[in-house]
């Protein structure tokens, strides 16, 4: 099912010379006494030096178990992989060395998480907290570790980053926390950065000024960033490209503008339809009737089936293949050029 | 954090003082004649007890009594024993053989307890978790006079591997058998507290963060996790070494230790109250101690506690 992908994704576009993040056919399944869950089913993703890459889904849709695979994070068990590749820069992050893929955690490919609270230690400083990427990966001695964890909070606009180095994250506020997820993440001046729904736990004041924040730092140290999210607001001002996921596959992958104004997939156009306006940040998506599938027991044929006004018979018997609906626009749709054309 | 410590222990007065006055209370409250058999078959000449009830102002009403005790306490005389021994030397002797005993219950019950725990929290449902939970739940469901025992039986009289019971003044290696047997109990409920905490904070997002940082497992487990789970286990520790001290009665009564556990056992028995008394306030005052000093390390754990 993802042969036309494989052999299209190889062939260099212009533009795309700097592929950082290859993602080829990649599950995940998470093995359990109540049986196995497929929670991701065959996904294909990429991206480039400099590029903003949205990952867009309902809750359960996988999006976080992507990124944590990508991360090397995962617990395993009960997650398996039993198939796929990750490339990064050309290597399979899934057949390396333990030893190897831990230099590239953090320090290559950095992730920042949903509740910056819960994700920081309670009982070490802040400022030892980032100096220990120094102190760990480069072997930097206490003090310089000490200087440069200063300079990563003046750099994502901590006040008085001097004299609050030694403080513990329970005595700021929930933007400054994650502005410090973020200075810990950006430290070594990682390629690729994965924002798993950064601003979803923060006031809507404060996300504004988290995802400009992001959006600076990755313009300044010319990053790929994956920026997970349900916020269609959010991806509308920051990405260059969408992936919608669904049931644990991409359904449809597009340029931010193409997308919005020419959905390929049913489910796109639902998630569209779901927020009568862009501009309502922070809004939840769930206007799409029926559930999420059952990773127990997914549906057969195209995922979206049960929930989809489109589904013919076909459907229900048959995965989609990857339908090319313009430049680097694809929907995995058996109806894809019907539905685009509405 | 000084003033904090300052407050405490005014705090500490007046549990000192409702304390020994409760346990002055109810010894002085013991129906019986408390010169009996001070002298000999014979009852005593109504000279001595004239004489003993002075010296001990029994004739005082009780709250008037205790204050004159209490007047003692503080300039450092504990009074005498009915054998007319200071108590206070007897006790200092005592609580050294004590407190060595319960070091080294202490030591096992940390170095065996942490790792049981650490260990069956990584294996979360494997054999050596199975293993510690199963021999954890024996060792607390068996009373420890029936563990020393067979222990003292067994390792002890029969295979000869420790003395059965310890010298006047006991060595180190004569007080292992007695120092595991009083931290046994201790032990196993320390490893399950360990196994617990340190599985739920191998959940916790900030560990996910640590391994998302790239550093090892190692570094991870060893100093996010453990360093969290450490909060309730410090805690732990500190009270049980109060309690240790002051809980040693039965153990020592097995293994013969000459510690403070024994003095009061056999001051009970020979219904001599000055020792009681004397011994339980110092033993208070070790209790007390050893939670004023838990809750100041317990503010430098976990950074959320302030004092302030
Ligand atoms: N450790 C786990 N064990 C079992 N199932 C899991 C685990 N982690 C995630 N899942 C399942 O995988 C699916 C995808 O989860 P996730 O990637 O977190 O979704 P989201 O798109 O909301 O980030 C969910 O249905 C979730 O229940
Ligand atoms: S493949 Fe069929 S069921 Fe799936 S989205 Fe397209 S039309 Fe709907
Ligand atoms: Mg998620």
């Amino acid at each position: 099912m993802t042969t036309s992908m494989d052999s299209r994704a190889d062939r260099p576009r212009p533009g795309e010379t700097d592929r950082l993040l290859e993602v080829k056919d990649l599950h995940v399944e998470f093995h359990s006494r109540e049986g196995v869950a497929h929670a991701i089913n065959g996904v294909d993703l990429h991206l480039d030096r400099g590029e903003t890459l949205a990952v867009l889904g309902e809750s359960g849709s996988g999006k976080s178990v992507t990124a944590q695979a990508i991360m090397g994070i995962l617990d395993m068990p009960p997650a398996v992989i039993p198939r796929g590749q990750i490339l990064f820069q050309g290597r399979d992050l899934l057949t390396m060395k333990p030893r190897e893929r831990r230099a590239v955690r953090g320090a290559e490919i950095a992730m920042i998480f949903q509740d910056a609270l819960s994700s920081l230690n309670p009982v070490f400083p802040v400022g030892w907290q980032i100096a220990e990427m120094f102190r760990q990966h480069r072997g930097l001695n206490r003090s310089d570790a000490k200087a440069q964890a200063i300079r990563l909070m003046e750099l994502v606009n901590i006040p008085a980053a001097k004299e609050r180095v030694n403080a513990y994250p329970h005595q700021f506020s929930g933007g400054m926390r994650q502005r410090i997820m973020i200075a810990m993440a950006v430290a070594l001046d990682p390629k690729v950065l994965i924002a798993d729904e950064p601003t979803t736990a923060l006031d809507v004041t404060v996300q504004a000024q988290v995802m400009d924040l992001l959006k600076e730092l990755q313009a300044q140290f010319h990053m790929g960033l994956i920026l997970i999210t349900h916020d269609l607001g959010v991806v509308a001002d920051i990405a260059d490209r969408i992936n919608v996921m669904y049931g644990g596959s991409i359904m449809e992958s597009a340029d931010v503008r193409d997308l919005y104004a020419h959905p390929g997939h049913p489910y796109t156009q639902g998630l569209l339809d779901s927020i009568p306006r862009l501009d309502m940040k922070g809004q939840e998506l769930y206007a799409i009737k029926g559930l999420p599938p059952s990773l127990m027991r997914m549906p057969s044929g195209c995922p979206f089936h049960p929930r989809c006004a489109h589904a013919q018979d076909v459907c229900r018997s048959e995965f989609p293949p990857r339908v090319e609906l313009g430049p680097r626009h694809e929907s995995a749709c058996h109806f894809a050029q019907e539905v685009v054309r509405g | 954090m000084s003033k904090y410590a300052l407050r405490r222990l005014i705090q500490m007065i007046p549990v000192v003082l409702g304390v020994t006055f409760l346990i002055y209370a109810l010894v002085y409250a013991l129906p019986g004649d408390p010169t009996a058999g001070k002298c000999g078959e014979r009852p005593c000449s109504p000279a001595y007890v004239a004489e003993f009830r002075k010296t001990y102002n029994l004739n005082d009403p009780l709250p008037l009594q205790y204050v004159k005790y209490l007047g003692n306490v503080v300039q450092g005389d504990l009074g005498e024993s009915q054998y007319g021994q200071p108590i206070r030397d007897e006790l200092a002797e005592r609580f050294g053989t004590t407190f060595k005993l319960g070091v080294v219950a202490l030591v096992f019950e940390v170095v065996v307890g942490l790792l049981a725990g650490v260990l069956a929290a990584l294996r979360r449902g494997g054999f050596l978790d199975n293993l510690v939970l199963v021999s954890t739940l024996f060792v607390i469901a068996i009373p420890v006079f029936v563990t020393g025992r067979a222990l003292q039986l067994y390792l002890g009289v029969r295979a000869g591997l420790f003395p059965a019971t310890v010298s006047f003044e006991p060595t180190w290696f004569e007080l292992l058998l007695p120092g595991f047997v009083l931290g046994s109990t201790s032990l196993a409920y320390l490893a399950r507290l360990m196994r617990t905490n340190l599985g739920d904070n191998l959940s916790a997002d900030y560990v996910r963060t640590a391994h998302a940082k790239g550093l090892s497992t190692r570094r991870v487990v060893g100093v996010h996790a453990l360093r969290n789970s450490m909060i309730p286990v410090v805690t732990f520790i500190g009270y049980d070494f109060g309690a240790l001290l002051g809980g040693a009665i039965i153990t020592e009564g097995i293994f013969n230790v000459p510690g403070v556990g024994q003095y009061v056992f056999r001051a009970i028995n020979d219904r001599d109250g000055q020792v009681v008394v004397g011994t339980v306030t110092a033993l208070v005052l070790v209790y007390l101690v050893a939670n004023l000093v838990v809750d100041l390390l317990y503010a430098y754990l976990d950074p959320r506690i302030s004092h302030d």
